[in-house]
């Protein structure tokens, strides 16, 4: 969590803490809207909509908890989660939809967070890799495959990867090899570690 | 030696962070007061910069900072800089970077600079460059790498005119050195290959674009970087930013995708540095994907050609290669070089003759690769190998088998001697593995519209370094505490090496704890993590580190128990006395080396250590018994790793689409470390090399010199679709006997035998159809079959 009001700012110094403490994911609490840091586009705070604007302070329903955030009218899902969440888990690679590494579920299925609009999901229920491990915090049966089949590399995809392994097969459930890859295809791994990470979502769908 | 821990298959430590995604990349983190910078970078391939006015980004509110060339260090050309000063040399090159409030205002600003380009003529394929009177990719020159001093070279008119468009033009090279007779050897071949080929130049395309973080405290920098390496970085680091390596914190703990852009850090990773410095805040440069494929490098492409003799029994006698290399703008791969070491090592000529010419172009800058030159050189020679062994009436193993080097082959122009080499037993198993006997038979089968090939590629890599620290430390807990500075970069070989010290000092795993991904917590100066090093290099460096410790721990049971060190053993986490009874517990060492100091307690260090590890030590001084050891172990010659593959695909005639059916692979890394590690490195290189076989390229408006292949749908990096359904592999197993433990690396060669089974089984599927060119895409195999001429002119590369 952020300490980040025992910050003072020394005049002509940086606002930072002397510990690594200070690193922190923008973590908000849950219920309260804060603009996070301003990465391109997205740093205007709230304010009232001019007469036929977008509302800006929205709800989401993200794993499972209805979330209030400020959300500009052309701002990305991908932006949202990670930057106003504080769910760095959901990567941003292309930031195109062409790779994967920003894969969240809506409704269950797989979407691009990175080429989402945030304001078009106001009524979705949105599942990001944190929210994929179950209940109690134990390992979703495709993490323990990927972890026993060694399934990533670097690590930079994964989180995308196992989204979309954990939608395939909730709506198929025993996929045959063929039908696994085609499901995961929207994932792209520049390591080179899709052979594993097949095999871990084959083993994941032969688990009960 | 029965082992507990090496050889063996383990959970690794960090994976749960990857399938959570809590693991923790560069843009994952945050600081207070945290603000942005952009890079504005290069429109234009070649320009002079005759002058910048940001007055009006200045003033505008928000803008916090701006960082030119004037501000950071200088390199001397052709070196890659931090910013373009005066000229610029290829589309992306940053130029200069604005702080903001947000990454909105710092674009904003950037559109609101005024720069005043001279547009040079630009270049973007090397032979236009040789050509007499051809554009030079920089005002200095247009041939430069290495010890090779930039300089303009052009070639004669003459030689352009006698090779004509299909064949290489054979001018003036940079470099050239031969051994043997080659005039002598080709007289005797029974069989000459004569071909000339391109392999394309390909972007690495990390997942993770080369975002940084950074901000200044008590006179430090604080780097958050995405690098494969760890401390063998760190004084390259220092040099971009200007400060001293012990100024340096760089923490790099995970690292999303590097295949050697990342090694000894790059300059861009200054912007955030010196930025941070200049505007006195934390500074967050996140790298778009379009500007990674600028600054994100490439694998250089070759123009070449080659011939080749062999004699009646299908020994290769004789070996002329020339390539010319296609190097980006600034002397930044060696590739090249490589290439003629595959040549001498894969297939022990009796005579070679290699020339080659790096030549400098207005694309992005290019490095290392993943198997860098002889991967390249693998993917068009294999299936020239083939080719020659139909000539003889050879079978292709048995051709490879008769040149495959043992482990008195030899290396290079000065013929130095190898390690260990055990390719020809390699071939021999893939026979088995592969089912080659029976699945040979089904070489140019047609089934409807499909016509199967059969292919065998090899790679091979130098694998395995020594020379680096050690440092292990048992604290006063009685923990294991393996000090590892190599990095991370996916192959998980950071773990798997820093159990060998665990095994060898009888530690369960359990109690082991490693210290890594952060320069405060005690890095020694460790291998780069690159060049399919790790796994060799650092395995026996902890083995130092744990011989080290093994001592100081008899040494210390001794003086608390009476006796000589030689009267005791290492027990379970125990120092037990031989003759039995007697025994400390690690832990009853580690609190008596701290009342010990000198050596025990990390106060005293042997002097040869790198300062890296002297200031690594210091850092923990006195919390424990502490093991600092450089590895002076003996070892003579290359190490080499290498490997071989099966491919059997299916090309649909009619659509030209290559399905790739079955992979076999057969690797010589000497004693097996990790096999489920191994076993995805061999499959991860098996796809990348699906990729750099038949898909992957850049593309350069040929006019312009606009990049057109900047994501990773036009780049066409492999998917799922794009594999076989399941690599098999087995190792050879034979220890190489100048490492400790008998351990060779992999990862390179994986991907160069990968590509290369790819390359030879198309060959195979048309008859032995040499395209001589990477990538085999499935417009070429179209135009083929219709007997249509190729869409490109033979030696063009770059704009197809
Ligand atoms: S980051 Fe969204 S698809 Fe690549
Ligand atoms: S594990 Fe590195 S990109 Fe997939």
């Amino acid at each position: 969590m952020s300490d980040a009001d025992s910050n003072k700012t020394e005049p002509g110094q940086p606002s930072l803490r002397t510990t690594r403490r200070s690193f922190i994911k923008g973590v908000i609490v849950s219920g309260v809207a804060v603009s996070a840091v301003g990465y391109v586009v997205y740093e205007r705070t709230a304010r009232r909509p001019a007469a036929g604007a977008v509302e800006r302070l929205i709800t989401l329903n993200v794993n499972g908890r209805d979330r209030r955030v400020d959300v500009a009218p052309h701002e990305t899902l991908a932006y949202t989660i990670r930057n106003k969440l504080g769910l760095t888990g959901t990567k941003v690679s292309c930031d195109r939809a062409e790779c994967g590494a920003c894969t969240v579920m809506l409704d269950g299925v797989t979407s691009y967070s990175c080429s989402t609009l945030t304001q078009s999901v106001r009524n979705r229920k949105i599942v990001t890799i944190e929210g994929i491990a179950g209940p109690t915090g134990g390992l979703h049966k495709v993490q323990q495959a990927m972890i026993d089949e060694l399934g990533p590399q670097c690590g930079f995809c994964t989180s995308g990867q196992v989204v979309s392994a954990v939608a395939l097969l909730n709506r198929n459930p025993k996929p045959t090899q063929d039908e696994a890859r085609r499901g995961m295809s929207g994932n792209l791994c520049k390591c080179g570690a899709y052979d594993h990470y097949l095999k871990a979502v084959m083993r994941a769908s032969q688990e009960a | 030696m029965d082992h507990k821990l090496i050889g063996k298959d383990f959970v690794v430590t960090d994976i749960e962070a990857k399938v959570t995604g809590r693991a923790k990349y560069v843009e994952d983190f945050r600081a207070d007061g945290m603000v942005f910078c952009k890079s504005l970078t290069s429109p234009i391939p070649h320009a002079k910069i005759r002058s910048i006015d940001t007055s009006a980004a200045l003033k505008m509110k928000g803008v916090l900072g701006i960082l030119t060339a004037d501000d950071v260090p200088q390199f001397p050309p052709p070196a890659q800089g931090i910013f373009a000063k005066d000229e610029t040399f290829y589309v992306g090159e940053p130029i200069l970077a604005v702080a903001a409030e947000s990454e909105e205002i710092a674009v904003a600003a950037i559109e609101a600079i005024k720069i005043d380009f001279q547009e040079l003529p630009h270049v973007v394929d090397p032979l236009e460059s040789l050509f007499p009177g051809g554009p030079n990719a920089r005002s200095g020159g247009n041939v430069a790498a290495g010890q090779i001093k930039l300089q303009t070279v052009k070639w004669d008119g003459a030689d352009f005119a006698t090779a004509g468009e299909t064949k290489l033009p054979l001018g003036r090279p940079a470099e050239e050195w031969s051994y043997g007779d080659i005039d002598a050897g080709f007289k005797k071949a029974k069989v000459i290959v004569e071909e000339n080929f391109v392999t394309a130049t390909y972007s690495h395309n990390c997942m993770e674009a080369r975002s940084a973080f950074a901000y200044w405290q008590g006179g430090k920098c604080f780097l958050y970087g995405s690098n494969q390496s760890h401390t063998a970085a760190i004084a390259n680091i220092s040099r971009y930013i200007g400060i001293k390596p012990d100024q340096l914190v760089f923490l790099a703990e995970f690292c999303g995708g590097g295949f050697g852009s990342k090694i000894p850090g790059y300059p861009n990773m200054a912007i955030a540095a010196l930025m941070s410095k200049k505007i006195n805040r934390p500074v967050m440069h996140r790298i778009s994907r379009h500007e990674e494929y600028g600054i994100g490098s490439a694998r250089p492409g070759f123009q070449g050609y080659v011939k080749m003799g062999f004699a009646a029994n299908g020994k290769m006698v004789a070996a002329d290669l020339y390539v010319v290399q296609e190097s980006g703008p600034m002397a930044t791969a060696g590739d090249f070089r490589a290439a003629g070491g595959a040549l001498t090592l894969l297939y022990q000529p009796d005579a070679v003759r290699f020339r080659t010419v790096p030549v400098l172009t207005n694309t992005v800058p290019v490095g290392a690769q993943r198997g860098p030159g002889e991967n390249q050189f693998v993917s068009v020679i294999e299936p020239m190998i083939d080719q020659a062994a139909r000539q003889l009436n050879m079978d292709r193993i048995d051709i490879r088998i008769i040149n495959a080097p043992d482990s008195d082959g030899k290396i290079g122009q000065d013929r130095g001697p190898l390690t260990s080499a055990f390719q020809k037993d390699a071939l021999a198993k893939l026979k088995i593995l592969g089912n080659w006997e029976e699945r040979k038979k089904r070489s140019g089968q047609k089934n409807g519209t499909k016509v199967t090939g059969i292919g065998i590629g090899q790679g091979f890599h130098s694998a395995g370094s020594n020379g680096f620290d050690g440092l292990v430390r048992i604290t006063t807990d009685g923990k294991l505490h393996i000090h590892t500075g190599v990095g991370n970069l996916g192959t998980h070989s950071h773990y798997s090496t820093a159990r060998v010290a665990a095994d060898l000092l009888n530690v369960n795993w359990e109690n082991a704890i490693v210290e890594r991904g952060d320069t405060r917590r005690g890095l020694p100066f460790n291998s780069p993590q690159a060049g399919s090093l790790t796994a060799s290099t650092q395995s026996r460096t902890m083995y130092a580190a744990a011989m080290d410790m093994k001592d100081k721990l008899t040494d210390i049971a001794a003086q608390m128990l009476g006796g000589k060190p030689e009267d005791y053993v290492l027990g379970d986490e125990k120092v037990v006395s031989k003759s039995g009874g007697k025994s400390i517990t690690y832990q009853q060492a580690a609190q008596k080396a701290v009342q010990l100091g000198g050596k025990y307690s990390g106060k005293e260090v042997p002097d040869e250590l790198n300062p890296i590890t002297k200031s690594a030590v210091a850092m923990i001084v006195g919390t424990g018994l502490i093991a600092a050891a450089k590895d002076k172990l003996p070892r003579v010659g290359t190490t080499p790793g290498l490997t071989c593959n099966l491919a059997e695909v299916e090309i649909d005639t009619e659509t030209g689409v290559v399905e790739i059916k079955e992979c076999f692979s057969v690797v010589d890394v000497g004693t097996v470390l990790f096999p489920l590690g191994l076993g995805h490195q061999i499959a991860s290189g098996q796809i990348l090399g699906i990729g750099m076989a038949h898909l992957e390229r850049h593309i350069y408006d040929p006019k312009l010199g606009i990049p057109a292949a900047m994501g990773f749908h036009q780049s066409k990096v492999p998917t799922y679709l794009d594999i076989p359904p399941n690599i098999q592999w087995q190792a050879v197993e034979k220890p190489d006997p100048h490492h400790p433990l008998g351990i060779k690396g992999v990862g390179e060669p994986a991907l160069g035998s990968g590509a290369s089974c790819i390359t030879s089984a198309i060959a195979d599927a048309l008859g032995g159809h040499l395209f001589n060119r990477t990538p085999v895409s499935a417009d070429m195999i179209l135009n083929h079959l219709s007997g249509r001429p190729p869409a490109h002119k033979p030696l063009q590369v770059n704009t197809v």
